[in-house]
């Protein structure tokens, strides 16, 4: 057992999934050519304004209400300045004296961990470094693009309660549709800060950490991190509070800048953006629109489509499980089956082709098609698995593709008859045996029936057909 | 009619011939094309003159000639904000009111000079060189909007467009005995005026009378989506003949002070008894927290200066240095030491310092909470009277160097228009007289978005009087030709 604790608090960007940036007309999509989604505000010309784009107020209004925060009922945009090349303004607009959202909470297992506050914010363009002409290029399409920063308070202790934390709140924000949530593009970045302390003494000096682009990641980050600290402190050695890179090919971290040259910001309410309210009927139109968030389907799919807490956790894991899963039962009428097949062939091909589970698309229709072809023994379940692969390659039509590769299940009772009374006559041995008390003979007779036709009976009318034969 | 006469009229006048086609637009145009060429030299009012501009819109003030302050963006035409660093910047976009007025049929003819970033009561801190007063070219314009003013004085356009921060439209206007309003903060569209003080910028037009201002104020007031500032705004042009007869008009004491020199107050009172004669009923009442304008001003309109100046790094725009062997922070410190002239640099520093962590809630917040008071203490006496009058400076033009060497003082020189911009009123300043042979101005304040009546309060008043069309003699600016 060791000696200390580990302290994390997370500061999180979100990237809001409006349109339009946060206050310009200018689209908000990711990539393209640099420089080509901008315009004279997001561009900071002499003599642009902003204007508030309300759909991310309100974006960030339903994020704020799904952690379960208090709303500020007027709210004002503040600047805050630095210098870079990346900032056109040398401000962000920003929120520091009344963030929109403040004293929330996300329950992880076996704890609370509390919101501090969610603040908006507008994002920086990107520098790009050209390596042959030793030039940096600044690419301003995504500067102007609406974000949230939700803070967290100091309130996880193991890299498990801050993967937890970071897993619950993507879940909510994807369940919400305010963001893509997606770690590897940046539209959420996760810095964590951490400090390690003896037990039961004050909190240590902490560490800001940034870069960090996956699940994974954190989870090595927060270990890599505080066994860094301990053995600073272990050693008589002081941590100095800063800012660090986390490395993902090299596993570590390294220092960008000490917090004594940090900025000072010189903070003012933006005199171009009035203070604006937040009313009651926009609040209750709000929490009336709500999505479900996954807290809520974890009570209800037991409940209501008698499935596992396993089953239920998995599929509450991403917003596009659940649509797939809440869309496909709706059709098929058989929940348990649809999970089953959400859980054990959709997620393992997946797995097997390294495609991220987030990022699914699949027809709920033409899925739910699959499942009730095999429920009903139109096909037999390797050749709904063989459709499925296919369905998630292309767009197929589901009961065309079956037939153009013959794969219905040959279960009319006249064919399978005369399979098996041809099969029974040509292995009067194995009939024989069966008789006299051999049941190993019956698989292999199954098996010739089977084949006989072609592989694609339907294995319970032909079983049996084969039984009442033999009897 | 002969085209040395047409440089003599109103805009409202000529907009009357116009609309009748007793003259043509290009005829207009012409003639103060030529009168720009002949004065240039003498007022130094234009830092670039835009020749054959003709966009024949025929809207409510087709074919009427103007010029515009050169913060105020152009597409295509370079604003330079009278700063060495934006000495070759060149807009992608109009701003909204440069949209408006080409809707409505007016011609841009150039942009005007002015105090660098529109920091200065002179315009002396031009990177381009001091605008002169046509009534005396030894003499400033006053600033910062000193180009307008000197423009519309010198007959080089019929009328112009100004930025008025804390008296950059009416005190020039008064230093060149012309007319020019600051309207409501809210009133006219931001959008593409180069921010200097984004909480107190208004864009207003100076001319020769205030039917003119009205007209042009008419064409650029409204709101914009563009600017989440603006609001919905009508104006209406004066009326014939209209009276102000039984309108309640304030004298606060505090304006009428030592600080004051004797010909201005002369010269206001002249006004104010003119005022009663049209019917007017006029009191004194009490503006304490008048004295406390100046010193919230400069800590307001530094701070949000020194945060909208920041982005001039000489990066992506404007005049940089082109040294490799300089590391970012070196190219950026270069580019603004020696981009901006002295005057920005100081309030940059002190807006900066009043920003600064730990000083923040001292100074700018405390000037925010002398800003609310202020407005409280217009609002209590415009709870009833319709105008307030006081001076617009406190003396006639300056010589020109003679403010540079003591900013201070230049500062307090602002005293009666600051507390307008912080109360975000409507105020215009109307010529009320000579003092040894320099022109005066009134100013007529208004409660907000009652820009329409004090327009209508000074038309009564001009409609009386004739120190508006009082001009230059004509020897004044071809002395140096």
């Amino acid at each position: 057992m060791s000696l200390y604790e580990t302290v994390v608090g997370l500061e999180i960007h979100v990237e809001l999934a409006t349109e339009s940036k946060v206050f310009c007309g200018c689209s908000t999509k990711f990539g393209g050519e640099p420089n080509t989604k901008v315009c004279p505000v997001c561009m900071g010309l002499p003599g642009s304004l902003p204007r508030l784009n309300e759909k991310a107020v309100e974006y960030a209004l339903r994020a704020g209400l799904a952690l379960n925060c208090e709303i500020t009922r007027n709210a004002k945009f503040d600047r805050k300045h630095y210098f870079y090349p990346d900032l056109p303004k040398a401000y962000q607009i920003s929120q520091l004296y009344l963030p929109l959202c403040v004293n929330g909470y996300v329950d992880i297992t076996g704890k609370r961990v509390n919101i501090r506050e969610i603040h908006m914010e507008e994002d920086a363009g990107k520098l790009v470094h050209d390596l042959w002409t030793d030039e940096t290029l600044v690419d301003f399409n995504r500067c102007g693009v609406p974000l949230i920063e939700i803070v967290t308070q100091p309130d996880m202790r193991t890299a498990d309660e801050v993967v937890e934390t970071v897993r619950a709140i993507r879940a909510a924000l994807a369940a919400l549709g305010v963001s893509d949530v997606k770690m590897q593009e940046g539209s959420m970045r996760v810095d964590v800060n951490l400090s390690v302390r003896e037990f039961g003494h004050e909190f240590g000096t902490r560490t800001e950490m940034k870069n960090i682009n996956s699940l994974k990641s954190i989870a090595r980050a927060v270990a890599g991190e505080s066994k860094r600290q301990i053995e600073l402190i272990e050693t008589g050695k002081k941590i100095t509070q800063e800012t660090r890179r986390w490395d993902d090919n090299k596993d570590t971290s390294y220092a960008m800048r000490v917090k004594e040259d940090a900025h000072d910001y010189r903070y003012m309410p933006d005199p171009d953006l009035s203070p604006f309210l937040i009313t009651e009927e926009q609040l209750t139109h709000i929490r009336r629109t709500q999505p479900e968030l996954p807290e809520a389907k974890r009570l209800r799919y037991p409940k209501e489509y008698g499935l596992s807490a396993y089953d239920t956790d998995i599929l509450i894991s991403e917003r596009t499980l659940c649509v797939l899963f809440e869309g496909a039962a709706e059709i098929t009428r058989k929940p348990k089956d649809t999970a089953n097949w959400i859980i054990g062939e959709v997620l393992s091909i997946l797995k097997e082709r390294g495609e991220p589970a987030d990022e699914l698309s699949l027809d709920k229709d033409k899925f739910a098609r699959i499942i009730t072809l095999v429920a009903d023994g139109a096909i037999n379940r390797a050749a709904g698995r063989r459709v499925l692969r296919a369905l998630l390659d292309s767009d197929i039509d589901v009961d065309a593709y079956v037939k153009q590769n013959g794969l219905e299940a040959i279960g009319g009772a006249s064919v399978v008859d005369d399979a098996v009374k041809k099969v029974v006559a040509a292995n009067a041995d194995s009939v024989a045996k069966f008789r006299s008390g051999s049941e190993k003979v019956f698989g292999f007779l199954m098996g010739q029936v089977m084949k006989e036709l072609k592989g694609k009976g339907d294995p319970a009318a032909l079983k049996k057909a084969l039984e009442e034969a033999l009897l | 009619m002969n085209k040395a006469s047409l440089t003599e009229l109103t805009a409202f006048e000529l907009h009357g011939l116009l609309k009748n086609g007793d003259i043509s637009a290009d005829e207009v145009s012409a003639a103060f094309l030529s009168e720009i060429k002949n004065k240039q030299t003498a007022t130094n009012a234009f830092i670039t003159v835009c020749e054959g501009a003709a966009d024949a819109v025929n809207g409510t003030l087709a074919g009427l000639p103007y010029a515009a302050k050169d913060n105020i963006s152009t597409k295509g035409i370079r604003t330079t904000c009278a700063s060495r660093i934006l000495s070759d910047y060149v807009p992608v976009y109009d701003a909204t009111v440069i949209e408006n007025l080409r809707g409505s049929g007016a011609r841009l003819l150039g942009k005007l000079n002015m105090d660098e970033f529109a920091m200065g009561s002179t315009s002396e801190t031009s990177y381009f060189g001091a605008v002169r007063n046509p009534w005396d070219v030894g003499r400033s314009a006053g600033g910062s909007s000193g180009g307008a003013a000197a423009a519309v004085a010198a007959g080089m356009v019929p009328f112009a467009l100004g930025s008025d921060t804390g008296g950059s439209i009416r005190q020039p206007s008064s230093f060149c005995g012309v007319t020019g309003i600051k309207p409501t903060y809210g009133a006219v569209s931001r959008y593409g005026l180069i921010a200097y003080g984004s909480s107190l910028d208004q864009i207003g037009p100076v001319a020769r009378d205030a039917r003119s201002c009205a007209l042009a104020l008419s064409a650029m007031a409204g709101e914009d989506l563009r600017d989440g500032t603006s609001e919905k705004c009508e104006i209406t042009v004066p009326a014939e003949g209209v009276s102000i007869k039984g309108k309640r008009i304030a004298l606060p004491k505090e304006a009428f002070a030592d600080a004051l020199s004797a010909g201005v107050r002369e010269c206001v009172l002249g006004a104010v008894k003119t005022l009663e004669g049209l019917g007017a009923v006029v009191e004194w009442v009490r503006l304490p927290m008048l004295e406390y304008a100046v010193a919230a001003y400069y800590i307001i309109a530094s701070a949000e200066a020194a945060s909208n100046l920041s982005r001039y790094d000489g990066i992506r725009y404007g005049v940089s240095v082109l040294d490799k062997s300089l590391n970012l922070d070196e190219v950026i410190v270069r580019n603004r030491s020696e981009g901006f002239g002295r005057e920005v640099k100081r309030r940059l520093m002190l807006g900066n310092f009043a920003l600064s962590a730990g000083y923040y809630d001292a100074y700018y917040n405390k000037a925010l909470r002398v800003k609310a008071l202020l407005a409280q203490d217009f609002a209590r006496v415009f709870a009833d009277f319709d105008f307030i009058i006081m001076p617009t400076a406190p003396g006639a033009a300056p010589k020109l160097g003679e403010s540079l060497d003591d900013p201070l003082a230049m500062y307090l020189s602002d005293a009666y228009t600051v507390p307008i911009n912080l109360a975000g009123l409507p105020a215009l300043s109307m010529p009320c007289g000579l003092m040894d042979g320099m022109p005066v101005g009134a100013q007529l304040i208004g409660k907000r978005f009652a820009d329409s009546d004090i327009l209508a309060a000074a038309a009564a008043y001009q409609d009386a009087t004739d120190f508006h069309m009082k001009k230059p003699s004509a020897g004044a600016t071809e002395v140096n030709v």
